[in-house]
């Protein structure tokens, strides 16, 4: 892109930043409208496993539904609670949102096909969805009401305890991988399986880890079953209780989007990425970005599956999982992959 | 080796696994949900909905103004007045019902000794205001014109049960 601008006579710098600032616009823009799309799909496939229709009137097969409540959420008034902190109040919503589009910077899409190719991918993206546990924090307490409180509280101790697990699991990744490179990571994967599959999840030792990963990514974003955060039942809405109009929406798009993120870190680690599943030349032949989003699909849909069929974890379930299951087993797997490494003689 | 087994499961989440295998077979199972405004659910023709009240084919109020339904209405939403007409027989000069009071019970039309208070099929009535549900006797008769065909078919369908 960056060369594109040159041959419109600017000069390299001028080139790079105006190239820099399109991709951020495209990808933010093709973020929020999956986003819009995606929450379609959940509201579908939550309706289908309940043998309703879903939304079907707003648009062919209801596909401008999101669109509509978007309208509607946008001409909605800002109700501002008298005994709200209204600095934090007002802040905490942005930061959640801005966090949560934020680390897509470093998502490849495809060979290249990334805003920021920087070295350090994955951690940025483990600093960054840290952050996302300030908005939450902030707006339950600067809501000054019960349960966003208590949420806030929640929701702070369970991202911190499933990020432990997250980050050890990473650690077996990069461990194979040797860099910290998304684009590396997924180029790594290249005939991993055998020399027939692109993934790393077939791999005995990372299989479980990525089913670790990706129920502590269902913690992490505070999809069902932990959903504690905004347990309707407990909580009214959790920290969302005092939100109205565009405040609530930007929870709901931050939120969405970390889910798309969550799915799309499983792609990119575990699964291959932009890489077609198999190593078969007519497969190449479909472009890489397609790939990448059918299988993002695949686990989104995996999300709202879940959400569909399992009922929520109590609290002390949820820690016990998060501290006494998850995080002892991945250590295990950490060492486990690091002396199977060592033994076959990777680091050589 | 109870507690062995159920290590494994837990392990390899098989209740998991079962429960997802359940839910991923309903999702392409038929939807079972009526496309409201443009698929209705069959009504009975016991159906208990809004008010009527009706005529005699040629024109005539069946209402005697007897009263007996403003008497049992458990909710009081019935009001009646009544002197007699010119030409001697007892009419009601005013019958209103507050929609917003009624509860549907249905005491009315089955106190109604000439069957000319009835709930019809129609549930379909929301108003934008309050006041709009305080039906008079205008509003009734009326309603009684618009749904005499199917509230006599109701009627005649559900005689031999009364």
């Amino acid at each position: 892109m960056t060369a594109f601008f040159q041959s419109l006579g600017l000069s390299y710098e001028w080139a790079w930043a105006v190239a820099t600032l399109a991709a951020i616009l495209i990808v933010s823009l093709l973020v929020m409208f999956s986003v819009a799309m995606v929450i379609y799909v959940d509201r579908k496939v939550l309706g289908a496993i309940m043998l309703r229709r879903g939304p079907n009137v707003v648009g062919p097969f209801g596909l401008l539904q999101s669109f509509a409540d978007g309208i509607k959420v946008f001409l909605q008034e800002t109700i501002i609670p008298s005994a709200a902190n209204k600095g934090i109040f007002l802040i905490a919503p942005i930061i959640t949102f801005t966090v949560a589009l934020a680390a897509w910077a470093v998502i490849p899409f495809d060979a290249g096909m990334v805003i920021a190719d920087i070295n350090v991918g994955l951690l940025y993206i483990l600093a960054i969805s840290s952050m996302g546990v300030y908005g939450v924090v902030m707006s339950g307490w600067a809501s000054n009401s019960k349960y966003p409180f208590f949420s806030a509280m929640r929701a702070s101790a369970q991202m911190i305890s499933y990020e432990v697990s997250i980050g050890f699991v990473l650690v077996c990744v990069v461990l194979f991988a040797g860099t910290f490179n998304l684009s590396g990571i997924v180029n790594g994967q290249q005939g991993f399986g055998l020399g027939l599959i692109n993934a790393y999840a077939v791999h005995p030792l990372l299989f479980p880890m990525w089913v670790v990963f990706f129920i502590s990514a269902l913690a992490e974003t505070a999809r069902a079953p932990f959903d504690l955060t905004e347990a309707e039942s407990e909580l009214v809405a959790g920290y969302q209780t005092e939100y109205s109009s565009m405040s609530f929406a930007l929870f709901w798009l931050g939120e969405y989007a970390n889910i798309l993120l969550m799915c799309s870190l499983n792609t990119l680690l575990f699964w291959g990425g932009w890489l077609p599943p198999f190593v078969i030349p007519a497969l190449y032949a479909v472009p890489g970005i397609v790939w990448f989003l059918v299988k993002t699909f695949i686990f989104f849909f995996m999300f709202s599956w879940i959400w569909a069929t399992v009922p929520r974890y109590r609290y002390d379930q949820l820690m016990r999982l998060g501290w006494k299951v998850f995080l002892p087993m991945s250590l295990v797997f950490v060492a486990a992959t690091s002396g199977y490494l060592m033994a076959m003689g990777h680091f050589a | 080796m109870t507690s062995v087994s159920h290590l494994i499961k837990s392990f390899t989440l098989w209740d998991f696994l079962k429960a997802h295998a359940l839910t991923l077979k309903y999702f392409f199972k038929p939807k079972v949900t009526i496309n409201y405004p443009f698929e209705k659910a069959p009504l009975s023709p016991r159906f208990r909905g809004e008010h009527a009240l009706r005529r005699y084919p040629n024109g005539e109020e069946r209402c005697i103004a007897c009263k007996l339904c403003e008497a049992i209405c458990p909710a009081q939403a019935i009001t009646i007045e009544s002197e007699p007409r010119e030409d001697g027989s007892r009419r009601t000069t005013r019958y209103d019902i507050d929609m917003t009071k009624c509860i549907f019970c249905g005491f009315c039309q089955e106190a109604c000794p000439v069957d000319a208070i009835v709930e019809g099929p129609n549930f379909e009535y929301a108003t934008e205001t309050r006041e709009e549900l305080l039906y008079d006797k205008a509003k009734l008769l009326a309603n009684g014109d618009k749904w005499e065909r199917a509230i006599a078919a109701n009627l005649e369908a559900d005689a031999p049960y009364r």
